[in-house]
């Protein structure tokens, strides 16, 4: 026992590195976790203060740029409004209810903390708990998507952005409706590549790429990007196809928090299979 | 003592804010991202005990994470740093050694044995954190480029700082003297 206190104390030095190394690799584990809550997440107090100052300062720089983007979205939105359409039948407006159940609900949401230049990026928005803010809910923009919320304080969210390097989003191509899963490659943020697309499916330069409902994250059709460049994959049978990002992650600053309100029962009704498939590739091996 | 202590503190505060206010926020190309907060770590004074240097790095790697979600990633780099220190310190030693009190400061070390010293523990820093971030070798070359890179522009910010902000102890001696 001596002897062992005595090596102990010999190699301190070492055994406390060893000790402070293993502590972080467990933080930094937990934080890739997608499921579980990190400790270490910029809702806390002191975070947040300093990047609602820091992001106050870069609002103000932006002002006209987000003034122009969000009068852009109030005319895109005031077309839709009822008014603006001609009402041709007087049985419309009674069955209207009973056919459109509505499935998401939009939160409006201010960035506070946002990054585009490491290999996984981080917002901070500031809705939280109390606002009914949720892990797992989609985060978009009135030009694409954003990402997907990870942690919830009472009045704040850190959320998974699309850079981020276990960021997968399944998409379609809008014109042939083949489906394939986006995925950034880590450094330009203004472009992601599409997998999963085969080689006998014709995709052209231009050709819009939307979401699917299938993650139940992100509504049916958000666009996502614009095919930018395609080409033969070596060696395997899928394309590379480099996809420009319709989002602009430099310079977000209002965003939209996604509600699925039928996301409970789709998981729920999907379960039983995802189950079945992880015993059956149990059981292959 | 108390004073000294202050002032390590100080210059903690100063380069957490710099890094979290303006650095993390650069936004060009993709590939900039200094850190310059690993200074605080590397103008210890020599006669800060090993054990000390750990958990010191510890917490001012944590305090970064927090402000950028990275989990503990710039928490463990900055543990290697600390780990590696006295090591690099006694390599690139003086010939007549260190005298205690000595500030690990250009004017008074000499810019090419600062530089030197700088140069390799932000490099060592840099070389850790893009790797732990990233976790892929796949992604080998591209992150090599990424941390040799931004290891030159933070020993630069580094050097800058210390002709622009850092006191010539030297010709205070000799306005006082």
């Amino acid at each position: 026992m001596r002897n062992l206190f005595l090596f102990l104390w010999k190699y301190n030095f070492f055994i406390l590195f060893l000790l402070l190394e293993m502590l972080c690799g467990y933080l930094i584990v937990r934080n890739n976790n997608f499921q579980r809550a990190s400790f270490i997440n910029s809702t806390n107090e002191a975070a947040v203060k300093v990047n609602s100052v820091v992001s106050a300062a870069t609002e103000y720089i932006n002002h006209g740029i987000t003034n122009d983007a969000l009068s852009r979205e109030n005319a895109g939105l005031k077309t839709l409004m009822p008014n603006v359409y001609y009402v041709d039948s007087a049985i419309r407006r009674s069955i209207n209810d009973t056919t459109l159940k509505q499935q998401y609900t939009f939160m409006t949401a201010k960035v506070i903390n946002n990054s585009i230049n490491r290999r996984n990026n981080y917002l901070t928005l500031d809705r939280g708990s109390l606002q009914g803010v949720k892990p797992e809910m989609g985060v978009v923009c009135p030009n694409g998507i954003v990402g997907i919320v990870k942690d919830v304080s009472d009045h704040y969210c850190t959320v998974m952005s699309f850079l981020h390097k276990s960021s997968l989003v399944s998409s379609r191509i809008k014109r042939t409706q083949f489906i394939g899963s986006l995925k950034w490659e880590g450094i330009d943020a203004s472009h992601a590549l599409l997998d999963d697309i085969e080689n006998h499916v014709k995709v052209a330069k231009g050709d819009t790429i939307i979401t699917t409902s299938f993650s139940s994250v992100y509504p049916e059709g958000v666009l996502v990007g614009i095919v930018d460049n395609v080409s033969p994959g070596k060696g395997s049978t899928f394309q590379n196809i480099s996809v420009r990002l319709s989002t602009e992650f430099g310079s977000l600053s209002y965003v939209y928090i996604v509600d699925n309100l039928f996301k409970d029962e789709q998981k729920a009704l999907e379960k039983p299979i995802e189950e079945e498939q992880k015993t059956l590739e149990g059981s292959k091996r | 003592m108390i004073l000294k202590i202050a002032r390590q503190f100080f210059r903690f505060l100063i380069l957490i804010a710099i890094q979290v206010t303006l650095l993390n926020h650069i936004q060009f190309s993709g590939y900039i991202n200094p850190y310059i907060y690993i200074l605080f770590i590397l103008m210890l004074p020599v006669e800060t005990p090993k054990w000390l240097l750990l958990p010191l790095a510890f917490v001012t790697g944590l305090t970064i994470d927090m402000f950028g979600s990275s989990g503990g990633m710039h928490a463990a780099a900055s543990v290697v740093v600390a780990f590696a220190r006295p090591g690099v310190l006694r390599l690139i030693a003086p010939r007549d050694g260190y005298e205690s009190e000595t500030k690990l400061t250009p004017h008074v070390m000499g810019f090419r044995w600062f530089i030197t010293y700088i140069s390799i523990l932000v490099l060592l820093h840099h070389v850790t954190y893009f790797y732990i971030e990233v976790f892929r070798f796949s992604e080998f070359f591209v992150t090599l480029w990424k941390a040799i890179l931004n290891s030159a522009i933070t020993v630069a910010l580094i050097v800058i700082g210390q002709y622009l902000f850092g006191r010539s102890s030297k010709r205070n001696e000799r306005i006082i003297g």
